[in-house]
């Protein structure tokens, strides 16, 4: 029940997000003794995640069921619509602190690494980049060819398919829009199957590992973050195609769609930066 | 839609009646009220009283500092403990104390100073409170797991945060469920700030507070996702094997205090606007006059906010930087000197031939006035390059930033506090209590700071359990300060418990002078701010 007033739409009290607060509690309580050697810490994340899982299905699907059952009036869609652009602002400016960090690294901190005060500590460190830095092993960079050409093509392919689905959602042509919804998922999986092939490839084949130095650590650290992204984006879009099926959304009320589509485009940006920034110069 | 603002707080104060009769019935009662809530006002009260809470804690911590202080020589703590005592006493003032008690503010005043029901996202907001416990408690419990607290100071500069034991682990993972709850606080309130305001209510008639939040919380999404990232690459270098702060990987521990301070000197605003938000109420509601040059303010807060991201390696001077970009950074950190100064002027101005009164909240208000300012030109003394080369990391840096934070953010969050009591509580708190709060905080906060001054000035290093002799008196006059001003404290806690509990029943308007839509609400306010917007003229 609602204490809804003609105009306003507010929420009653709920007994959801409280689980949310303990989940993270045991995320970190459990991550923190797992990183320290204690293994059992696992399981305490086990059902920290878990936890977290449940409470954010549940949540969302309240949030789903107020919006099919029409609770949400105009001010709610358009408060939707800020709070997705904040979000994904907030997503810009945390990858904008690992694309600086590459900056760094590749413009000021390695060069320095290589001037006249650094050869007294390490003679035979020549600063070029890419590198492992003066103590790193020897490794073969990524290439920019192959692999991740193919994934940039799949990424921008899967912003065409998802604009197709949401122009057959507008014109109400429900067939259509799960037949490239469905598409777009497809692309997003197989783009992070290619993702896990490449970093398999990095591992065996070319000795770059996470712990391969400061190209290693940018390497895997920034493409790392942009799959889990598509990872969760790819989630969403899975959570809509089922929605879709399920008779959801209408041609003129379907913000749902609309915030998984923004995050979907933001995700592509993010990679068309990373292939140019760090796989390509 | 009620044409007047009479017509809907009468129409407000009814549905709150119906609710409390059918609504309400299905409401939890007693300890699941607090924990599942979605109305603004509880979790306003709920941030209130944790910042509270970590108030008392931090200041635990900083007397367990200055007791050490006390004399030279080593008393009472060993020198790793004091290490843990300067940096989660930082943690928990900056993360746990001033900034959910703005957010508290914000809870309270932001829907009922535009017109609305309540924020944007009721149940987000319920989170965003009950992610703070979680996080105080990883705090807590990080004193007493092998290796101790946090011990790197509060910005957690690399290589230090890369040696330590898991305490260091659960700050971090503190940090970012304290960011999570951060973000999502603030993209609450932005969205209630753009799409929640009354009708007529345009941007350039909201209330200042309102104003410095929308500022402050854009602050807050750009800059807590950059901490987030910077703790992220200390994780995984602690326990990864990645190379960001590593020089023999071909990292650099400098990178760390870039991404830091990008957060960092925002962060510092963060703190500050919404202090500037309250006061702007409280000097017009005391002087009997509106607020002199409100679009300049409007445009001041808007100029600190853009200059916030452009002064970063101010912080770092001594690291060591090529000569243009230490030219660059100081000259400008000097330039925010001048909307900080517009915004003192326009108080002053505000005060100008007003018919003036000095209750709590104007005394805090005028307090907040002259020490804050004092705070303001010592930061103009350290953005001056060559004299920070002298005063970096001295007691100097140390007396400025409590000048501004506690003399600041603090001391507003007090004027604010007995300015909008009455209204939250529907009790007038108790002026002679109040007085005697600000006086004892005004005195004993110089005598525990303005020494710090002098003891900077002659060399005495921040973050060291002993220091040379010569030391010796100022240090003492500093300790008996910090105890009496902790001390001072309690009494503000003992005079909110009395106006919670009771006390002459406050109107509707509580101050003459006050203006704003809040005022128009029933003291204590209805359950639900505006069910309907009011009208905005």
């Amino acid at each position: 029940m609602l204490a809804q007033s003609a105009k306003y739409f507010v929420p009653d009290p709920s007994k959801r997000m409280i689980w949310g607060s303990f989940a993270l509690l045991f995320l970190a309580l459990g991550a923190a003794s797992w990183m320290n050697g204690a293994s059992s810490g696992r399981w305490v994340v086990l059902v920290g995640f878990a936890l977290l899982l449940v409470m954010l299905v549940g949540w969302f699907s309240d949030v789903i069921g107020e919006s099919e059952s029409g609770q949400y009036n105009r001010q709610v869609d358009v408060a939707f619509r800020w709070s997705m652009s904040w979000f994904i602002f907030s997503e810009v400016m945390f990858f904008a602190a690992f694309f600086g960090a590459l900056f760094y690294a590749r413009n000021l901190a390695v060069p320095w690494l290589g001037d006249i005060d650094h050869k007294i500590l390490w003679p035979d460190f020549s600063s070029t980049w890419p590198t492992s830095g003066p103590t790193g092993e020897k490794f073969t960079p990524m290439n920019a060819t192959g692999l991740p050409a193919w994934n940039t093509a799949i990424l921008l392919t899967s912003g065409v398919t998802l604009t197709l689905a949401h122009h057959a959602l507008r014109a109400d042509h429900r067939r259509p829009l799960l037949i490239w919804l469905g598409a777009t998922v497809l692309l997003g999986v197989l783009f992070l199957f290619l993702q896990a092939d490449e970093y398999a490839h990095a591992y065996h084949e070319l000795n770059l590992k996470l712990s391969t130095g400061i190209y290693g650590t940018t390497f895997f650290m920034l493409t790392g973050f942009h799959g889990f992204h598509v990872t969760i984006g790819t989630i969403m879009l899975i959570t809509i195609w089922f929605r879709c099926a399920k008779g959801h959304f209408k041609p003129d009320h379907h913000f749902g769609f609309e915030a998984v589509a923004w995050y979907w485009h933001f995700v592509d940006v993010v990679w068309l930066l990373l292939f140019i920034l760090v796989y390509f110069l | 839609m009620s044409q007047t603002t009479a017509a809907a707080v009468g129409h407000a104060h009814d549905h709150a009646h119906d609710h409390g009769d059918h609504g309400h019935g299905h409401h939890p009662t007693g300890f699941m009220r607090w924990l599942t809530t979605t109305n603004h006002k509880d979790i306003g009260s709920m941030y209130l009283w944790f910042s509270f809470t970590m108030f008392l804690m931090g200041g635990v911590l900083a007397l367990g500092i200055r007791a050490e202080l006390f004399k030279p020589g080593l008393q009472l703590w060993h020198p790793e403990f004091f290490n843990q005592l300067t940096t989660m006493h930082g943690v928990i003032m900056v993360f746990g104390a001033i900034m959910p008690a703005f957010v508290g503010f914000a809870n309270w005043l932001v829907p009922m100073q535009i017109g609305a029901p309540d924020m944007a996202f009721a149940r987000m907001n319920n989170w965003s409170f009950w992610l703070l416990p979680p996080a105080a408690l990883l705090l807590v419990i990080s004193f007493f797991v092998p290796g101790g607290a946090a011990a790197g100071g509060w910005t957690l500069y690399a290589p230090l945060t890369s040696q330590m034991g898991p305490g260091m682990d659960l700050a971090i993972f503190a940090l970012h469920i304290l960011g999570a709850s951060s973000i999502m606080g603030s993209i609450n309130i932005v969205v209630t700030i753009l799409n929640m305001r009354a009708p007529g209510m345009t941007l350039m008639k909201m209330p200042m507070f309102v104003w410095t939040w929308l500022i402050t919380a854009y602050l807050l999404i750009a800059v807590m996702p950059v901490l987030a990232g910077a703790i992220t690459m200390t994780l995984t270098d602690r326990h990864f094997g990645t190379s960001f702060f590593n020089a023999a990987g071909g990292g650099d521990p400098v990178m760390y205090q870039h991404v830091f301070w990008f957060f960092g000197h925002p962060e510092v605003y963060i703190m500050i606007l919404p202090a500037f938000g309250i006061v702007s109420h409280v000097i017009p509601a005391f002087a009997r006059k509106p607020l002199f040059g409100y679009s300049s303010m409007v445009y001041a807060t808007s100029s600190i906010a853009i200059l916030s991201f452009i002064v970063w390696a101010h912080h770092m001077f001594v690291v060591g930087m090529p000569a243009a970009g230490v030219l660059f950074f100081m000259y400008a950190t000097v330039l925010i000197a001048v909307p900080t100064g517009v915004k003192v002027f326009n108080w002053l101005a505000t005060m100008w031939r007003g018919s003036m009164t000095f209750e709590t909240p104007m005394l805090f208000a005028v307090g907040f006035l002259f020490v804050f300012s004092m705070g303001g030109f010592t930061g103009l003394v350290c953005a001056i390059a060559p004299i920070d080369l002298q005063i970096q990391d001295t007691y100097y840096v140390v007396a400025h930033f409590h000048y501004v934070l506690v003399a600041g953010s603090l001391f507003a969050l007090f004027s604010g506090a007995y300015f909008w009591l009455p209204k939250w509580t529907g009790h007038m708190y108790s002026e002679s209590l109040g007085k005697l709060h600000f006086w004892l905080s005004l005195i004993f906060f110089n005598i525990t700071f303005f020494p710090m001054h002098f003891l900077g000035l002659a060399g005495m290093p921040r973050r060291i359990p002993d220091y040379a002799t010569q030391f010796a008196d100022f240090n003492m006059i500093a300790s008996i300060g910090a105890f009496g001003f902790g001390l001072s404290q309690l009494v503000f806690l003992v005079a909110v418990l009395k106006c919670v509990r009771g006390g002459e029943k406050a109107t509707a308007q509580v101050w003459e002078g006050a203006e704003g839509l809040e005022w128009t609400l029933p003291s204590p306010a209805p359950y639900h701010s505006f069910e309907v917007p009011p009208q905005v003229k």
